[in-house]
């Protein structure tokens, strides 16, 4: 089993398999369902195996292939895994099937097939695995960019109302950032040819390479704004909004949970080995926007009506203490920013799958239109109030611990941009919870109140009908087996990661120590 | 004999076929203006093969007169059909295809 | 602190105390309408066998002279250096806690068997009762501060849920809400107060951080001792983020009981005084503990005295009590002991007496209006009485639980022997006299006089399962205090904690201040007498009153303070924020694009579609390209 080179698998097997669901003839919905389910369910399963053949106190990346691929210019086909890369891929392997899961009975715009988004929502899967086992920059960076395409048709074709909007916008802002990481990508290069005699995009080569401070500062920024964007750092969020809440709700949960994380995985992975120097320079800076965006969005989100855009908002935030996590140069706060990654992308995209399931029912997604649903679907309320608490970091859920650890792992280094976000906390417990109350509280209101559309009028008609008091809140019904079999696996990972979270930890912190000595840090 | 007769001649040919091009609406007299400017062109290719004593330019021209060709049976198709549908030969009307 | 022992025998199983609510809790929670007949049982029953765990934990620790234990369970966070283990520190004072969560958590879990026996969600009450048992027992069983924080947001969940447990009222949502937030503020306090000590000391364990807190500079003491200031604030509804605790009067009653009078809401001083090694440190952390105490006591006895709501009266006293232990905890190890007393006998009267104003309600068909009530002592004997006896065990009759408790703090605060001894020496005993005087109104207006009872109520008795518990803890209210003082001394119990209570050298003897308090107290109830005893008790409250009971029954407008200096600037700050978001980012971010869309459209109008437009176009460039030749060639 050893010798299995799991990685390729892991991007061939969801690649063939939206190859083989693409090619279904229409109306194969069911097939495609089923095949899709499968397929990442066997990337899962790879994941798994991966992890559990995984060496904590082994090489830095692990289970390393490499095939030239362009010799001209030194690059190759070179995957690996450390442990920061792996847990994201266990976080694809869970997040994928939950969200095929959940798609399951999805009513697309148009009456589009199901088979197309499945097909696509596959592909993504390939790509965002590939992007994390890249360990030649070149072929990350055609991973990064590949990676649009199928995010783009998943907004485009099946998001909501505004979709073309928010889908061009995706691809644009995505397109410039990786325009310039290309010519970051491009002057790394070049620099590795001057100093190695040879140019070369092998990871571990180039963080060998001792770069002028100068020209650092100029690569760093490629890759940096190009991450910012993707991760997104105000003031490049303004795509986030847009997407997250006209993508379908899969693709949300896609996007927010694991699509953003490749910008903060760029951080870690990439700007700051790469450019120590320039990194310490910028460190300031990038602290900065990071409080900021904490603080800034957690307000935006308490002024938004839209709960796709405020739980949006929300994710802008907690990547504000992702970043600060990273940037602060310790191996706690690190190990911590990366954890985050992990449980953000659970909590958030619980959050996403129960308020799209709340949105399936009551078919708006202003919250002005709900009131006293715990009332009539208690279970979805426990759930939403389970990933809002994951949301706000409480003690007991997963988020706790890895917002703990970026705070109390920045607070020695950077004591006062801490504090600015540890006041982050309070505003994190008011915007869920007022969206929370006015949802969830509070009497019937909203489509509550409403007859259901779909509930044929009684029979016999005429005057008894008229007579008949008006059906009530019929829309609003209680979770069925399937989404409970969609939401439950989230929620044990929250509460068990929020209790029992050091065999993450362990996976995580040799590749983050590694991180912080290629950047000369403190530990 | 100098080359320089021939080459005036090529260019006052390639000077009205440009001109014709420019103030002519009629399809069919641009047309045959175009086909002016590719034979002062064929002129010159010729003048320069003979000058030189290779046949580079007489090539050339063979090729340029069978693109001409080709170039008439598809334009004079067009201007066919444009005329057939429009009852009118002037290029000006056929103005459909802009931002 | 005395040496620490590895736990074993039964307190190495002292995990169980948590772990058996909680479990309870997860199986009412995940059983669903499975165990609706039989859950409240379940819950009951949990917390009844933690309680007798507690006891015989404590009996054992008794034994091994209260050596603490400390049980290690396993490693909660570990990376860098950090290292936080989950673990457990059974001590005096974490027993005293523990008996204290189980006893009464017992006794109002019994309780709400009867007061909830309607409600068609009891399974889930029970749930989140027992979640909340679990919580509070990890609060103060934790053997870091870390632990203690988890246990402490734990229980502002339970809170939160239990304030909102009727949600569709939105008094009631809006009240879990806003407890929540204020509970965060302080938790903000305390997470900061944790990552001071990383920083500083690098560990979050209590034994870690005791050990080697003397080592710190003077500041950075002091502000640790203020956020752990701000923590408990947050917690015990002490000034400034005492307006959420009246507000959670919106829950069952039960719930006020347990959570917002005799366990959670102590929370505060139990920090202070498990912190106690941080504050004998800084006079100055100390000093703003006093006077805060000293303020709440104040802040809490005058609304008391003009709330017409029985739940609300109960819980500003409970601010204002709460503000008594604060006070004695911040003398220092004078008052440790004098505080902790109060904080327990505080816990039987406290609860005892929401029993009884829920035995009332349920009698009164949930009326809280005490202008609706008058006479009742006739029509619910046993309510009457129990409640009578927690009422006299609160003013500090004499030889009731809180006359001895309450004439300790004001003995402690005066034996500062300063200016600031006497001033709080006499805050303390203003607020005896408010205290009576506010006890004494909710007595006459609910028990005596005429009965103003809205047409259609019967009051009845309440059934034994919820009478039984208010004379449990009615005879604690009556005994409690004694029992601490001289039968069973708590200061010789807690000295393993708080180390030899030194023999104070009085500097007024005791026998003095207690006649001085009882005195004042009697002037308290003889006010009340004056003031509502003896006339009509009008049916709506009168409208034309003077400013300072006007500013009483605002709560000293605390909440229109919090109302004009966070909320609405708050929603100011959100609405402005949104608006430069979508129209200054966003808009240049769109302004961008439309800036290009634009010229680009502009461009194409070039594309005229005219053949011979385009012909000038390459003729044009031909020339251009054919002269730029010419001049490299030439030049």
């Amino acid at each position: 089993m050893s010798d299995l080179p799991l990685l390729l698998l892991m991007i061939v097997v969801p690649a063939v398999g939206a190859a083989v669901v693409a090619a279904l003839p229409k109306g194969r919905d069911e097939v495609a369902k089923q095949v899709s389910l499968g397929v990442s369910l066997v990337v899962l399963l790879l994941a798994v195996l991966t992890t559990v053949a995984f060496d904590t106190g082994g090489e830095r990346f692990q289970r390393t292939s490499s095939w030239t691929w362009i010799a001209d210019f030194g690059v190759s086909f070179a995957l690996g895994v450390d442990g920061i890369a792996l847990v994201m891929l266990l976080l694809i392997g869970v997040l994928v099937p939950v969200v095929i899961g959940a798609s399951w009975n999805d009513e697309l715009p148009e009456r589009r097939s199901m088979t197309a988004y499945f097909a696509w929502l596959l592909l993504l899967e390939a790509m965002m695995v590939g992007v994390f086992v890249a360990t030649d920059v070149f072929l990350f960076y055609v991973f990064f960019e590949a990676m649009l395409v199928p995010m783009y048709f998943i907004i485009g074709s099946f998001g909501g109302p505004r979709r073309q909007y928010a889908a061009v916008k995706f691809f644009l802002y995505s397109l410039v950032g990786g325009l310039i990481m290309l010519a970051a990508v491009i002057g790394l290069y070049v620099v590795s040819a001057s100093e190695l005699g040879a140019g070369t995009f092998a990871f571990d080569a180039l963080r060998q390479l001792e770069i002028d401070p100068g020209v650092q500062k100029l690569l760093f920024l490629g890759f940096f704004i190009a991450f910012a964007i993707k991760a997104p750092l105000v003031p490049f969020h303004t795509w986030l909004p847009d997407s997250g809440s006209e993508a379908p709700i899969g693709g949300s949960v896609l996007l927010v949970g694991v699509l953003d994380k490749v910008g903060t995985f760029g951080f870690l992975r990439y700007c700051l080995p790469l450019f120590p120097d320039a990194s310490r320079y910028f460190a300031p800076f990038v602290l900065v926007l990071a409080v900021v965006g904490i603080l800034y969005a957690a307000l935006l989100a308490m002024g938004q009506s839209d709960m796709k855009r405020l739980v949006s908002y929300t994710s802008i935030s907690h990547f504000g203490f992702i970043a600060l996590g990273i940037f602060a140069f310790t191996t706690e706060a690190a190990t911590g920013a990366v954890l985050y990654m992990v449980n953000h992308g659970i909590a958030t995209g619980l959050l996403f799958l129960v308020v799209g399931m709340l949105i399936a029912r009551g078919g708006s997604r202003q919250i002005g239109d709900y009131g006293g649903v715990a009332a009539k679907a208690p279970l979805l309320a426990g759930v939403f109030l389970i990933a809002g608490l994951a949301s706000l970091a409480l003690p007991g859920t997963n988020s706790f611990v890895s917002e703990f650890l970026v705070l109390i792992g920045s607070f020695p280094e950077e004591p006062v941009f801490t504090i600015l976000a540890t006041v982050g906390i309070i505003l994190a417990a008011l915007y869920i919870l007022l969206m929370y109350q006015r949802t969830m509280h509070g009497p019937a209101r909203g489509v509550l109140l409403q007859e259901d559309p779909a509930e044929p009028a009684p029979a016999g008609g005429g005057a008894t009908a008229t007579l008949a008091p008006p059906r009530r809140s019929l829309r609003i019904t209680d979770l069925s087996r399937r989404e409970l079999a969609v939401a439950a696996p989230l929620v044990a990972l929250i509460i068990v990661f929020g209790v029992y979270p050091q065999p993450l930890l362990e996976l995580i912190e040799p590749a983050v120590s590694a991180t912080m000595s290629d950047l000369g840090g403190t530990d | 004999m100098t080359l320089s007769y021939y080459l005036v001649l090529a260019a006052i040919l390639f000077t009205i076929g440009a001109v014709g091009v420019l103030v002519r609406r009629n399809a069919i007299v641009v047309f045959m203006c175009v086909e002016l400017m590719l034979n002062a062109v064929n002129l010159t290719l010729i003048t320069f093969a003979r000058s030189t004593g290779t046949v580079d330019g007489q090539i050339m021209a063979l090729f340029v007169m069978v693109v001409a060709a080709a170039e008439v049976v598809v334009g004079l198709a067009i201007i066919m059909s444009i005329y057939r549908t429009r009852r009118s030969a002037s290029i000006d009307d056929a103005n459909l295809l802009k931002y | 602190m005395s040496e620490t022992l590895p736990a074993d025998g039964l307190l190495g199983w002292s995990w169980l105390l948590i772990a058996l609510p909680l479990a309870g809790a997860a199986v009412l929670l995940l059983g669903g309408r499975r165990t609706d007949r039989w859950g409240h049982l379940l819950g009951t029953a949990t917390v009844a066998a933690s309680f007798v765990l507690a006891l015989l934990c404590t009996i054992q620790l008794a034994g091994q002279d209260g050596a603490p234990a400390d049980v290690e369970l396993f490693t909660f966070i570990s990376t860098g250096e950090l290292d936080v283990r989950a673990g457990l520190l059974f001590d005096p004072l974490s027993a005293v806690f523990a008996l204290l969560i189980t006893g009464v958590g017992s006794l109002i879990h019994v309780y709400s068997v009867g007061y909830m026996a309607h409600d068609p969600a009891r399974r889930r009450f029970f749930a989140y009762l027992n979640l909340f048992v679990a919580a509070m027992l990890l609060l103060v069983l934790g053997n870091s501060f870390v632990a203690l924080y988890v246990g402490w947001e734990g229980v502002g969940l339970a809170s939160y849920l239990l304030i909102a447990f009727w949600y569709t009222r939105p008094a009631a949502a809006t009240a879990a809400k806003k407890a929540f937030i204020m509970n965060r503020v302080g938790d903000v306090g305390l997470a900061l107060a944790i990552f001071v000590m990383f920083a500083q000391l690098g560990t979050t364990s209590y034994a870690g951080v005791f050990g080697a807190v003397g080592t710190l500079a003077g500041g950075t003491v002091t502000a640790l001792g203020l956020l752990l200031l701000l923590g408990a604030c947050g917690k015990s509804g002490q000034f400034p983020l005492q307006a959420w605790l009246p507000d959670a009067m919106e829950g069952p009653t039960p719930v006020s009981a347990l959570i917002h009078a005799a366990t959670m809401v102590t929370a505060g001083v139990y920090l202070i005084a498990r912190s106690a090694p941080i504050y004998d440190l800084t006079e100055t952390a100390r000093a703003v503990v006093l006077a805060i105490g000293a303020l709440t006591l104040l802040i809490g006895a005058i609304a008391g005295c003009a709330y017409d709501d029985i739940k609300k009266v109960l819980a500003y006293s409970t601010v204002s009590q709460i503000g008594y232990m604060f006070l004695a905890v911040g003398l220092g190890p004078a008052g440790y002991v004098a505080g902790l007393a109060h904080l327990l006998a505080h816990g039987f009267f406290k609860a005892g007496l929401f029993l009884g104003a829920g035995s009332v309600m349920h009698a009164m068909n949930d009326q809280v209006d005490m202008r609706r009530f008058g006479g009742l002592w006739r029509k619910l004997p046993v309510t009457f009485v129990t409640f009578g006896l927690g009422y006299l065990a609160l003013i500090g009759f004499p030889f009731l639980s809180g006359y001895f408790t309450k004439d300790a703090i004001i003995e402690a605060a005066l034996d500062r022997d300063d200016v600031w001894g006497w001033v709080l020496g006499g805050v303390a005993v203003l607020g005896a006299g408010l205290t009576a005087f506010y006890m004494t109104r909710l007595m006459l207006m609910t028990f005596f006089g005429r009965a103003r009872w809205e047409e259609g109520v019967h009051p009845h008795e309440s059934p034994s399962v919820m009478t039984a518990p208010m004379v449990v803890l009615a005879i604690g209210s009556v005994g409690a205090g004694a029992l601490l003082v001289s039968v069973f001394p708590l200061s010789g119990w807690l000295e393993p904690v708080f180390g030899e209570p030194e023999e104070a050298a009085h500097v007024v003897a005791p026998a003095v201040v207690g006649l001085v308090v009882t005195a004042v107290m009697l002037l308290g109830v003889l006010a009340a007498w004056l003031f509502v005893g003896r006339r009509e008790v009008p049916v709506t409250a009168p409208v034309r009153v003077s400013p300072v009971t006007r500013a009483a029954r605002h709560a000293l407008y605390a909440d229109a303070v919090n109302e004009s200096l966070f909320m609405r600037p708050g929603q100011w700050l959100t609405r402005a924020l949104v608006w430069v978001d979508n129209r200054g980012v966003d808009g240049a971010v769109n302004g961008l694009a439309a800036t290009f869309g634009g010229s680009s459209s502009r461009l194409g109008r070039a594309q005229t579609g005219f053949v011979r437009s385009y012909a000038l176009g390459i003729l044009g460039g031909a020339v251009l390209v054919a002269g730029a030749l010419l001049a490299v060639t030439a030049g």
